[in-house]
């Protein structure tokens, strides 16, 4: 890939700052889609760098407590591809540098058809996917279709990558390397640091692309850590079981919502400045 | 010995059927699958591998199981004449335990310590609880909550046997929601744990181990049938959740075009209504649980929850291979409903003094109406898969009587 999306002048810029990227996650519909709009759009602003924008799925089976159930009520708000991909339009409107990701599974996808998937959301603003359940034995499903159209696809290593298998998952990786902390699921316990920037290093020698530490990351404290040896950081459960702490019994949005969810962003962002 | 244009030559490399099955699983497990691959390949190329299967299927499973002449059922029925393959009188009543021997020697080659398992109606959590007792080996069993409640004979039959039972609580509590638990549990301890795949479906080569593993039924039928009758079977019935009992039965005679397979899935209150769990005859291609196969979802590509009134059935996908064999016409895929499993579940144990699961029950109701149909020189096979002891309660519950 040639061009140079959002994602790539993105970590350009940061890197002439010298700083590292805060990675903020939220499931789009979730609790509903006006609120979940609203939470997207005050992103950027809270000091969120590049946004992962989560499609929801019946089962999120890589996903741990947290965002299973951010899925379960987006889905029952009547969430699906269509208003996902419009939520981006919206997005970009008014957001022309943000980088935004669309992270999921592949079923939703595969259900809308991948070709024409990759081109709407291109369209609609989107500059990358992580689908969790595409390995890079199935590039041509999705990855290379994505390519094609200008999207980065952006693949998971983890701890189980190891040094033989990194060059293949590597191969048609852009933007960044998503590196999983810990084997397991989101929301999981905190990763080890010190083992993770070893980890790090290890597939800083195979890449030049920017990497990026997820899973498990809940505080300033440890993203200001994990930018120590990674290109960025990415909250996702902590973000989310915020919008949970702020639903009444029945799911809906309590007043304050949005602005604690943007207090919490700008208290991660702290991590990163 | 299989040919070039054979049906049995499946999957390929990359572990398709046509366009299904392939590996459709998160980074931190493909190397886990990887290697999986590769101990199953070393293992079908050692004789002593399939020396210790055969010696604990024959000892332990108590095979063969017997091909039996259903006379009152074909006297009744008034046309072909039945056999059923009876693998319910296997250990631990029903078809499974072949795939969890299978699976567990495995285990024990690759040097892992932990077993982990998926159970639905708990038939294949009880066979994974026994073979872990018999290796000693510790064992977690995932059951959603639903299936806890209406299979507890089975879930007490699984701690009897040391296993560790996790209720599920998330979507709606069933098998589907049990795999993707098992799914989670074992991303998170990728070192020393075995996931036992219950059915043929999963990543690759899951689908594939489990067919060679159950196709111990069809050989069996092959050998049997010659015996019995001197010539191959007209028709094979089986019933299909995922399908394991089904392709077991199957696979060895994909390449006998004169025999005549149905493969029976659980049409719950009637395909014409939400409640159903026929992936093949009500569903459409999606991508599940690391496969690429038929499976019930809606307009949005969300999984949509299967109903039968056997928890065994009630799955909402159906392994790859005979997603392919729908497509390709080598199988017929039919169903039965709630309501006619348990008429044959009582005609049979009322006629022939068995009493079935609710899962072989779906492959009765529809032999009561293919069997009637065809000449008295017929001959068909049905695998009873399963005993129905686990489903004496809830069976009594739907015909209003109180036990």
């Amino acid at each position: 890939m040639t061009k140079t999306t959002r994602i790539d002048a993105c970590f350009q810029k940061l890197k002439t700052e010298g700083r590292g990227a805060l990675v903020t996650f939220i499931t789009a519909g979730d609790p509903c889609y006006d609120v979940s709009l609203e939470v997207l759009m005050g992103m950027p602003e809270a000091g969120a760098d590049v946004i992962e924008l989560g499609m929801p799925f019946s089962d999120p089976m890589a996903d741990g407590p947290a965002i299973q159930l951010a899925s379960e009520r987006a889905l029952e708000g009547g969430q699906n591809m269509i208003k996902t991909l419009e939520m981006v339009r919206q997005f970009r409107k008014q957001h022309k540098e943000t980088p935004l990701v669309l992270m999921g599974y592949y079923n939703p996808i595969f259900h809308y058809g991948p070709e024409r998937f990759v081109k709407d959301a291109a369209e609609a603003g989107v500059d990358g996917l992580i689908v969790v359940d595409v390995p890079p034995e199935a590039d041509d499903e999705l990855c290379l279709p994505a390519m094609e159209v200008g999207l980065n696809f952006i693949r998971l290593a983890t701890p189980t990558t190891d040094d033989k298998r990194l060059p293949m998952v590597l191969q048609n990786t852009s933007g960044f390397l998503y590196y999983v902390s810990v084997t397991g699921i989101t929301g999981s316990a905190a990763p080890d640091i010190s083992r993770v920037h070893e980890n790090i290093a290890r597939i800083k020698r195979q890449t030049e692309l920017p990497l990026v530490v997820g899973f498990g990351v809940k505080s300033a404290d440890q993203v200001r850590e994990i930018v120590k040896g990674a290109d960025g950081a990415v909250v996702g459960s902590a973000i989310v079981r915020e919008i949970e702490a702020n639903l009444d019994e029945n799911g809906k949005a309590l007043p304050g919502l949005v602005d604690k969810v943007k207090s919490l962003v700008s208290s991660l962002a702290e991590g990163v400045n | 010995m299989t040919t070039a244009n054979s049906l049995m030559n499946g999957p390929d490399e990359r572990g398709h059927f046509g366009s299904f099955g392939g590996r459709f699983v998160a980074e931190t497990l493909m190397p886990l699958i990887l290697e999986l691959e590769q101990a199953y390949e070393t293992a079908k190329k050692d004789p002593s591998f399939q020396s210790e299967l055969d010696y604990l299927l024959t000892y332990y499973a108590g095979r063969p199981s017997v091909l039996y002449f259903a006379e009152r059922m074909t006297e009744h029925l008034g046309g072909a004449k039945i056999y059923f393959k009876r693998d319910e009188l296997n250990h631990t009543g029903s078809h499974k335990i072949n795939n969890c021997l299978g699976q567990i020697l495995l285990a024990k080659r690759m040097g892992k310590t932990r077993i982990i398992a998926e159970t639905g109606a708990g038939q294949h959590g009880v066979a994974v609880a026994t073979v872990a007792a018999r290796f000693n080996l510790p064992c977690t069993v995932f059951m959603g909550a639903t299936d806890v409640e209406r299979q507890k004979p089975n879930v007490f039959r699984m701690k009897l046997l040391g296993a560790d039972i996790r209720p599920v609580t998330a979507g709606r509590g069933t098998l589907k929601d049990a795999m993707n638990e098992a799914l989670r549990d074992w991303v998170t301890n990728v070192d020393d744990t075995f996931y036992i795949i219950g059915t043929a479906a999963g990543p690759h080569p899951y689908p594939e181990l489990v067919r060679d593993f159950q196709s111990v039924i069809g050989r069996e039928v092959k050998e049997q049938m010659m015996e019995a009758e001197g010539r191959l079977p007209d028709s094979l019935v089986a019933c299909i959740g995922g399908g394991s009992n089904a392709i077991g039965l199957f696979h060895p005679f994909l390449d006998d075009p004169d025999v005549n397979i149905y493969g029976v899935e659980a049409a719950g209150r009637g395909l014409d209504t939400p409640d159903h769990a026929a992936s093949l005859n009500g569903g459409e291609p999606g991508v599940l649980h690391g496969n690429r196969t038929y499976l019930l979802q809606d307009d949005d590509g969300q999984i949509v929850e299967g109903h039968s009134i056997s928890a065994g059935l009630d799955y909402p996908g159906i392994g790859p291979e005979h997603s392919w064999l729908k497509d390709i016409g080598r199988v017929n895929y039919v169903s039965a409903t709630d309501k006619e499993a348990l008429d044959a579940f009582q005609l049979c144990s009322q006629l022939e003094g068995i009493i079935p699961a609710l899962e072989p029950s779906h492959a009765l109701a529809y032999v009561k109406k293919l069997a009637p149909t065809l000449d008295k020189d017929h001959l068909l096979v049905m695998n009873l898969c399963g005993r129905g002891d686990k489903d004496v309660f809830a069976v009594a519950e739907h015909l209003g009587v109180e036990i």
